[in-house]
């Protein structure tokens, strides 16, 4: 079989691989670069476990090639925290007990921070929507809901603080409010 | 009611037991540091793949190998035919047999048969696991097609075509058992004198359990020391330890089962699978590392599947409405092979719960097991208590109808009276301690009941069918004693293993035999040892999940672990508290009886100021340079509790929908759950479980069904087939409780983990027939489609 040489920046970090032209972006995560954070649930886009962050649009990557991502930059879950704090989204799943097995959870989180990213501050209902192709089989999605509600708040409570750092200069890219499409 | 939680470190240790603290798994999980068994890798290490058979029932004629074998990259392929030649047993064995069971082989790959799509043929090891996957492809099976049976009901027929043939026996049937509880001359008797009798045909459909994380194993065979270690998603290493012995023919003291983060089971990660046994066999053949992760493809053929009842359940009233008798005949489908513990299930587990929540002074129970060319079935969440509450639930629901009464109040006169416990029912059980009423009236609170009904009526009137249902459900948790289970037919004990271990620092590592995939056991545990001990949570350790670190232990199961496991927990601290007394009482110089222990710290009764702490004896315990005559140095103690009885805990859900009866559409406007699981360690871990199990009995009610068509082919085997709810799909869930302790054991715990979904399916059903009064509909199985309400509403309306 062919093998291709590719680039993936993975959280900050540039990792060059040979990989299979089918090769799917989570394999070559796990098993080639050993981000074991996202998982497989079942390879074929329905499940949302194995969720990352492609060039700022949250992806499956079992439905994803690996050469298809080449010269990508891919946040994982293991991206997610910053200088040992927690993000917000993470602190939101502790606090509000949004997880119990934890193995939709790396998926939930990053589909969550894309969300957030469009929408700032969502109803119930567009977090509801939002997670659709995120399955969890433990928690009956109520602490999860509750988790990313905690994280918007929190979010826009450390952007009201940037904003009053700034004093007053409004941070909050808003060409990206209003996008709908999920992945 | 929304709790929030706490952080360890605001918790006094006096009030850690009962505290929502914020878990401790937690952290390693949301950074992606968990190691789940794919996430471990090793350069050595080979794949493994099944090849299985893509028909339910069929001969196999020849299989040919060679092809796969030629290609690049592979290592083996291995038939049954490889396995028999090494002479291992290669045979799994049943957990639980029943007086005139019938146990037929199940080979951990099919030799001349294949009784069930997904049974597995022949195996591939390869370096990568794409080749691997690749190889199955180039093994060319010959097969002979045979009729298949996968209706529990008909596969008893004698015209029906024959899963297995019985050498040893004339008669040659699909019935696996034929078993019985209860007093059927009595019952009968109940129907005679009956003023009133209700009835029901009712289908409690296959289910597959779906854990997020598909089953995994990883095995390294160690050729100098001949053990065997072996990674894998297991809700019970020293079980699997165990059965894995028997099937591979290696000691069990050299084999090493662990269990790293493993992602959910709901039961199907109790059983032992040809699947890693396989794994292991593989790994003796070749002497190097072998991985093998099922496919979501795989986990729909060949994990343990639920349910499958078929059910004619009846009851008897007399003239006020007093239950006096309940008869129950079910076919139960066992699936091709009889799976690890799965002839309990629809026996012991599902019989002996028919009296529900009430006092019912004759019961008669009948259920005929059946082989079909289906997955086995085993436990799955709730395992037989959900079955026998559907059927006691619905059947009680009519009754209130058939008798013109409030569904509640119809139930609250039938409950078991608050002084009546313990309470023995006419299925073999003493249930505990219970005080039921509290617990309807805080769940009929919470829908505001009476304004609740109005609001139907008033809806009715504009055509808005809006429908309430109750479910007042109990379940039997943490089984036991190992006698008693001894006695039904069960091949294991049920008490748990702890050791608690005091270090020198004062620090704690306290061991348990339970395994946990989710539960939280390591916040819950250490809030048990640090209460005990009056030792801050945070110096307290817990292991879980392998058979190395832990003494002997039976696993995470049947909502088993806080009642069993930390009862273990519970006794062997008190053992290390009663030690570390001696210690102390002999270094202030006193008497055993006049030290006190609170908080961590043992003083002179009367000399308060004459104290030491518990950390303090533990240093001296191991320096041992003055210790008390005849008492070992060192501070660790362990224990094996084997349990008296079953806890019961219970509650009453209610669910509130509004059915469009043109569309079939459900909605739901409100889900009220009370619970009583009697003492809660960890009140948020608690509220965890319940949402989630709602959310399975939701899916049981609504979305979720194994189909097989008549050629025993899955037709729902993925999850575009398989409804697993979505997050769009659960209602928001109060949640809120009463408390009554449990006597049976020290923490007067009951147990959480299967509550909701034994409570939910009914709670819907219930609700959806009730919107649908109007109609005249009386039942609609589950899943309850849109396609189903129609159908009901129209032909009900046909027949009136
Ligand atoms: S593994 Fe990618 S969506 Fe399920
Ligand atoms: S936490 Fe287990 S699947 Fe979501």
């Amino acid at each position: 079989m062919t093998e291709n040489d590719i680039t993936l920046t993975v959280n900050g970090t540039e990792h060059d691989l040979t990989v299979e032209p089918r090769t799917l972006l989570v394999h070559a995560l796990r098993d080639e670069l050993g981000y074991t954070g996202a998982n497989v649930g079942c390879e074929s886009s329905l499940c949302g476990a194995c969720t990352v962050d492609m060039d700022g649009d949250a992806v499956k990557s079992c439905t994803v090639l690996a050469v298809q991502a080449d010269g990508t930059e891919i946040e994982t879950v293991e991206g997610l925290a910053e200088d040992d704090e927690f993000h917000p989204i993470q602190e939101g799943f502790q606090k509000e007990h949004g997880l119990q097995c934890g193995y939709c959870t790396p998926g939930m989180m990053m589909t969550a921070k894309d969300l957030l990213e469009r929408n700032s501050s969502p109803d119930e209902g567009e977090i509801r929507e939002a997670l659709e192709g995120n399955l969890c089989r433990c928690t009956g999605y109520q602490n999860i809901v509750n988790a990313v509600e905690f994280a918007a708040d929190r979010m826009d409570a450390d952007t009201a603080e940037d904003v009053a750092a700034d004093g007053g200069t409004a941070t909050i890219d808003d060409s990206d409010v209003g996008r709908t499409e999920g992945q | 009611m929304s709790m929030d939680t706490i952080e360890a470190d605001e918790v006094d240790v006096s009030d850690v037991l009962g505290s929502a603290i914020e878990r401790r798994e937690d952290p390693a999980l949301i950074t992606g540091e968990g190691t789940y068994t794919d996430d471990i890798q090793d350069p050595e290490m080979a794949h493994m793949a099944v090849l299985r058979s893509q028909y339910g029932h069929a001969e196999i004629e020849s299989i040919d190998t060679s092809e796969a074998e030629a290609m690049d990259g592979v290592i083996a392929v291995y038939t049954a035919e490889d396995i028999e030649e090494t002479g291992t047993p290669g045979d799994l064995p049943v957990g639980w047999l029943l007086p005139n069971l019938k146990t037929p082989s199940h080979p951990i790959l099919a030799k001349d048969r294949v009784r069930y799509q997904g049974d597995g043929v022949a195996v591939v090891v390869a370096e990568e696991r794409y080749v691997a996957q690749d190889a199955l492809d180039r093994i060319d099976v010959e097969y002979d097609r045979l009729d298949a049976v996968v209706d529990p009901k008909a596969a008893v027929d004698e015209s029906a075509p024959q899963v297995h043939e019985w050498e040893d026996s004339d008669v040659q049937s699909n019935q696996a058992f034929d078993w019985e509880i209860g007093d059927g001359d009595a019952t009968d008797e109940a129907f005679e004198n009956a003023a009133h009798t209700v009835s029901v045909d009712l289908e409690n459909q296959r289910l597959i359990p779906n854990a997020m994380e598909p089953r995994a194993t990883v095995a390294e065979y160690k050729p100098g020391t001949e053990e065997l270690e072996v990674f894998m998603t297991s809700q019970n290493p020293h079980l699997h330890r165990q059965l894995m012995s028997a099937v591979l023919g290696v000691p069990e003291h050299k084999i090493r089962v662990v269990a790293p983060e493993v992602g959910g089971g709901f039961g199907s990660k109790i059983h032992h699978y040809p699947d890693e046994a396989l794994t292991s066999w593989c790994s003796m053949q070749l002497k190097r590392p072998v991985k093998w992760q099922a496919t979501r493809s795989e986990t729909y053929l060949t994990d343990a599947h639920g349910r499958d009842h078929i059910t004619h359940g009846e009851l008897a009233m007399d003239e006020d409405g007093t239950i006096t008798g309940m008869r129950v005949k079910t076919y139960a489908g066992m699936g091709a092979y009889l799976s690890t513990f799965a002839p309990a299930v629809p026996t012991y587990l599902y019989g002996t719960l028919l009296s529900g929540q009430y006092d019912i002074p004759a019961i008669h129970c009948n259920v005929i097991g059946a082989f079909t060319n289906g997955a086995p079935v085993d436990a799955y969440r709730g395992a037989g208590r959900p079955e026998a509450i559907y059927v006691v639930e619905r059947l009680v629901t009519l009754g209130a109808r058939e008798m013109g009464m409030d569904p509640a109040e119809f139930r609250r006169q039938n409950f078991v009276p608050s002084d009546g416990f313990p309470h023995e029912t006419p299925v073999a059980v003493v249930y505990d301690s219970g005080d039921y009423e509290p617990a309807l009236d805080k769940a009929l609170e919470m829908v505001d009941y009476e304004a609740l009904r109005e609001r139907q009526a008033e809806l009715r009137e504009d055509g808005r069918y809006l429908g309430i249902g109750f479910s007042s459900y109990i379940e039997a948790c943490g089984l036991a004693p190992s006698e008693l289970a001894g006695q039904l037919g069960a091949q294991a004990g049920l008490w748990e293993s702890g050791l608690v271990r005091v270090h020198p620092t004062g620090k704690v590592t306290a061991f348990s035999g339970t395994s946990g995939h989710g539960q939280g056991h390591e916040t819950t545990y250490a809030q048990i040892v640090s209460d005990e001990l009056g030792i801050p949570y945070d110096d307290i350790e817990i292991v879980e999940g392998d058979t190395d670190e832990i003494p002997q232990g039976m696993g995470t199961y049947g909502s088993r672990s806080a009642a069993v496991g930390g009862s273990a927990l519970v006794t062997s601290s008190q053992k290390v508290v009663e030690k570390a007394r001696k210690i102390a009482a002999h270094l202030l110089e006193t008497g055993e009886e006049d030290i006190e222990f609170e908080n961590g710290e043992f003083s002179v009764t009367g000399a308060p100021e004459r104290s030491m702490t518990i950390q303090e004896v533990a240093q001296q315990a191991y320096l041992a340079h003055n210790m008390p005559e005849g008492v070992e140095p060192g501070l660790e103690e362990t224990s094996f509790y084997d349990p008296d009885n079953f806890t019961f805990p219970f509650g009453t859900h209610v669910a509130v929908v509004e059915v469009d009866p043109e569309s079939g559409e459900i909605e739901f406007e409100q889900y009220a759950a009370v619970d009583d699981v009697g003492n809660q360690i960890n009140p948020k871990i608690v509220e965890g479980q319940v949402h989630g199990g709602i959310a399975q009995g939701i899916g049981q009610a609504l979305y979720e069904q194994a189909v097989y068509d008549d050629n025993g082919t899955l037709v729902s085997g993925s999850m575009q087939d398989y409804a697993v709810p979505k997050a769009e799909h659960i209602p928001h869930m109060d949640t809120d409780d009463t408390v009554t302790p449990s006597p049976h054991n020290p923490l007067g715990v009951k147990g959480v983990g299967e509550a909701g979904t034994i409570a939910a399916p009914q709670a819907v059903v219930n609700a959806v027939t009730d919107a649908l009064s109007p109609f005249g509909v009386d039942h609609i199985d589950m899943p309850i489609t849109e396609e189903k309400v129609w159908r009901a509403v129209n032909e009900s309306e046909e027949g009136s």
